[in-house]
């Protein structure tokens, strides 16, 4: 049975069976390995893809679910001249990911959320993040870039770390 | 580990004869390699590639220059997060006065040729200092040996301290002497008069400044010096400062490529299942259900194998796989398999059973070892005004890396290649090569970035499966464990139980301290205290169990951190103290960790009053040579806790990353604040009991504190930062709870406890 859906703006037709959930037709059929496996059961947050701009959880959600459907992934998540999403630099400027796993998840959890919600609250954070997991602990850059990127950029945000003696080794 | 390299040290001193030295050499297309080299005669057959027909038979390049003055440094530790990549290229960069913006790093192939031979030698002469002009002999040594043993290891928060003190610093220092001598002897200039700096050779008073490249040619004739001079701390321009990490940008947009994002012509998915009760194997398999699926391809029983290591043996045991033409296919159809395991003798063991093996095993303290004694202990105790004493325990752990476990094989006669995250390439290609009675020569192994590695991805179980499975189905094929699979097949952080005892004097000063606890792994120091205390007796017994060792991130330190650093702040509420005041007077012998500690208290303001249902904890651990105090502010309310904010400050000696160091330690904080309140293995009927994250949770968002570092340079030898992070969070915590609400938690995780219970008498919980 097929199933026909867009990707990233492109229209895509797959022909699998169609429980065969999203997170492994973008991995295996469709070339697509931003999007991560972390848990299969919508614990991780590792498989987050956008359906019609709302963050889901890939990895149970049935392909047959998105017929007709704009599917956004991490690949996607940039303009089409290949600049990238503000939120995206921000991960840069934060050095947010360590092994950067889950990353790709906590991006389009991110966005999904300032897309809804450009100015979010510490608490409109932890509702929106906490679905993903990071095990490498980058929460507290995560919130940082977050926050650098709402509209009211929190840039008096002081640094969370300092260096001394650097000069006297 | 230890013993290992014991057993060598007679082999490797007959081995004095075989030198290394720091040597040049041309690369094939222009340009120079600068390595350490083997006295001709030792062929590197698999470099020759690399270098021109005038070349050294090089053993290791840790610096490529190419005609387009770019310089790559050659890595031979793998990158799972912690900024390796970008710290030891820092290194280089730095004694090589390098453009930092025309540097590249990548990491070094899984050959022999790349062991890392200065872990090795780390671990073996461990602190001694050697006089500059023996270091090209014992590297030469320790090349041997680390070729011997197979060492590509990054664990042991040793990279930095290892490869990059005592391989890429010199390197790049003695090229840019090369550089300066070529530079000088051409323009007709004294050497002394020659400056360097962004990959550019420079003379001032003739206005002279030409890339290094311009001189490649001639530095691959010259003879560098073996004992280089390194530059003035004080002029560091890369090390120690903030530079973005290499690794990052491609993992913002999906391209950075995991080893399941491997993709291979043909290849097939499977997914498979163990016993559940460690070292079972099949007696019964109905795989009808299974092979009747649409897609499914072939079921196969991978059989035991094993292999030796530093770490023990690592048993893969029997196995049944779904071969597939999917992942999701595969794995549902394992959930169709009926198997039936075979008895393995430990059906009836779990948890609680184990907790009163290890009450047993402590309170006969049959064969206890000692790790340190010092004064008359028994005397103290005798004559002690007053005796405190607790018992405390920790459970198993998985590691849970983000990245499940996974790896990729094409098995076909005669060779092998593997593609896989690991943290030994060259000890997996061994091991891969054992098991197929291949030669590690027939064996290619890719190693991808990982994500996570914890010590988990040091044990190679998961490559050996694939192997033996591509092997089998005679195709290539990606084996993906499922999360539970991957959460009930670790190789765990062991259990642990630790019995203190302390006395003080009719003046209230600590003058005993005595320790017993269950099982032994490594680094060997990790159960001692820092602490002034006259007598002390600190041991251990043994207390076997059938739940696999691993090393989880930071390996014993995880426990004996909370251990010890619970139990001094017992210490200091026993005798009315501050806890903060009372480790301080304990550490007027070791001024490095009493400016740790302080530091800590002052940034968090340890004097400043937290309202009702607030509470405040510190610890202090030392670890891989670095020291770290943390401060954790909690408040619970109606039963509820809440982890406001960690203070951390760590003394790495030199942090080469500040950044990265910085984030290793919110890393290291946030993994050990997992374990602390929430992580548990438990054991039922001899198998593992959780699965997923559902069932052993990890730390999220809203439960993430605000964690704020602080990184002192204070210039002794530089530290380890992937694990110092994790042993001190959860004794701070504990403490810090204990403050909030006079309930002392001698169990972890916390998770476990209500803290509305109202303590009676003393306040104990566990
Ligand atoms: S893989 Fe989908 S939530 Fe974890
Ligand atoms: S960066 Fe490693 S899991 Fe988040």
């Amino acid at each position: 049975m097929s199933t026909t859906f867009w990707v990233n703006g492109e229209r895509q037709t797959v022909d699998v069976d169609p429980a065969k959930p999203l997170l492994w037709v973008l991995r295996e059929q469709l070339a697509l390995t931003g999007t991560k496996f972390g848990c299969g059961i919508a614990q991780c947050g590792a498989c987050t893809v956008h359906i019609d701009g709302v963050a889901m959880r890939s990895c149970v959600t049935p392909v047959s679910d998105v017929d007709g459907r704009q599917v956004t992934t991490i690949e996607g998540l940039g303009s089409e001249s290949g600049e990238l999403h503000p939120l995206q630099q921000a991960w840069i400027d934060h050095q947010v990911p360590q092994c950067g796993y889950c990353q790709s998840g906590q991006l389009m959890s991110a966005t999904a959320l300032l897309a809804d919600n450009p100015n979010p609250s510490d608490a409109d954070i932890d509702a929106a993040m906490s679905g993903n997991i990071c095990r490498c602990g980058m929460y507290g850059r995560i919130r940082q870039a977050i926050k650098a990127t709402s509209v009211a950029s929190a840039s008096d945000e002081p640094l969370f770390y300092s260096v001394a003696g650097v000069d006297h080794v | 580990m230890n013993r290992y390299f014991t057993v060598l040290r007679g082999w490797i001193m007959s081995k004095l004869s075989r030198r290394a030295f720091i040597a040049t050499g041309l690369v094939a297309g222009g340009g120079l390699v600068v390595g350490i080299a083997m006295r001709p005669g030792n062929q590197a057959k698999s470099l020759a590639a690399k270098l021109g027909p005038d070349g050294e038979d090089l053993v290791h390049t840790y610096i490529k220059i190419d005609s387009n003055n770019v310089v790559t440094a050659v890595i031979p530790h793998s990158e799972m997060g912690q900024g390796v990549h970008t710290a030891l290229g820092q290194m280089l960069a730095e004694e090589l006065d390098a453009d930092w913006e025309q540097v590249q790093v990548e990491e070094a192939p899984a050959i022999g040729e790349y062991a890392s031979y200065s872990a090795g030698r780390r671990y073996l002469f461990a602190n001694v200092d050697f006089p500059n002009l023996v270091i090209p002999t014992v590297d030469g040594m320790m090349m041997n040996v680390a070729d011997t043993l197979n060492l590509q290891i990054t664990g042991g928060s040793m990279s930095v301290r290892t490869t990059g003190i005592l391989a890429m610093r010199i390197a790049g220092a003695a090229t840019r002497e090369m550089l300066q001598q070529a530079a000088a002897e051409s323009w007709g200039v004294p050497v002394e008069e020659v400056t360097t700096a962004d990959s550019h050779v420079i003379h001032a008073a003739s206005n002279r400044r030409e890339p290094y490249a311009a001189f490649a040619d001639t530095v691959a004739a010259m003879s560098p010096s073996q004992t280089p001079q390194f530059k003035n701390p004080a002029d560091y321009k890369i090390v120690g400062k903030f530079v973005p990490r290499r690794d990052i940008p491609a993992k913002v947009d999906g391209s950075a490529k995991f080893a399941l994002d491997v993709r291979v012509p043909d290849m097939a998915y499977a997914s498979v299942v163990r016993s559940p009760v460690p070292g079972g194997s099949v007696v019964e398999l109905d795989d009808g259900a299974a092979r009747s699926m649409a897609g499914v391809i072939d079921v196969v029983v991978i059989p035991q194998s094993s292999v030796g290591g530093m770490l023990g043996e690592t048993l893969s045991t029997e196995a049944v796989a779904v071969v597939a033409d999917s992942y999701w296919t595969a794995n549902e159809a394992v959930k169709t398999l009926q198997v039936t395991w075979s008895e393995t003798g430990f059906e009836s063991v779990d948890s609680d059973g184990i907790y009163a093996q290890f009450e047993r095993d402590i309170t006969g303290g049959t064969e206890r070892q000692s790790d340190r004694v010092t004064g008359e202990v028994s005397a103290e105790f005798a004559s002690a005004a007053r005796v405190i004493d607790a018992d405390y325990h920790v459970p198993f752990l998985a590691h849970t890396c983000m990245e499940p476990l996974n790896a990729t094989a094409d098995v076909k006669s005669g060779r092998a290649e593997i593609w896989v995250g690991c943290q030994n390439p060259l000890g997996f290609r061994r091991d891969v090569a054992a098991i197929l009675n291949m030669d590690p020569e027939q064996v290619t192994l890719h190693n991808h970035m990982m994500g996570g590695g914890f010590g988990r991805k040091a044990r190679p179980d998961y490559a050996m499966q694939v192997a033996l499975l591509s092997r089998s189905v005679g195709r290539p094929v990606q084996l993906i464990w499922s999360r539970e699979e991957d959460v009930r097949q670790d190789f765990y952080r062991p259990a642990v139980q630790s019995r203190f005892r302390a006395a003080f004097d009719s003046s209230d000063r600590l003058v005993a301290w005595e320790n017993t606890y269950t099982n032994k792994n490594e680094p060997i120091e990790a159960p001692l205290i820092p602490y002034r205390v006259a007598a002390q007796d600190i041991g251990y017994v043994s207390s076997p169990v059938h739940i696999p060792f691993g090393a989880w991130r930071s390996v014993d330190h995880s426990q004996h951190g909370f251990f010890t650093e619970s139990f001094i702040d017992e210490a200091a509420v026993a005798v009315g103290r501050d806890p903060y005041e009372f480790r301080a007077e304990l550490l007027q012998d070791n001024p490095r960790h009493l400016a740790v500690l302080r530091r800590a208290a002052e940034e968090a303001d340890w004097n400043r009053p937290l309202g009702a249902g607030r509470g405040r904890g510190i610890s202090l651990q030392e670890s891989f040579g670095s020291l770290v105090a943390q401060v954790v502010e909690v408040t619970v309310t109606d039963g509820q806790l809440s982890v406001d904010r960690v203070v951390a400050v760590i003394d790495p000696g030199l942090a080469v990353a500040p950044d990265g160091i910085a984030a290793q330690l919110e890393s290291g904080i946030i993994y050990g604040l997992t374990a602390a309140l929430h992580g548990e293995i438990t054991v039922e009927n001899g198998a593992v009991v959780q699965s997923n994250f559902h069932d052993y949770p990890s730390v999220r968002m809203r439960e993430a504190p605000r964690i704020e570092t602080h990184v002192i340079n204070s210039g002794h030898d530089i530290g380890g930062a992937g694990e110092p992070g994790t042993p001190g969070i959860a004794p701070a915590l504990a403490n810090a709870v204990f403050d909030a609400t006079g309930l002392r938690i001698r169990q972890l995780p916390l998770g476990n406890f209500d803290l509305n219970y109202q303590a009676e008498e003393e306040g104990v919980v566990g």
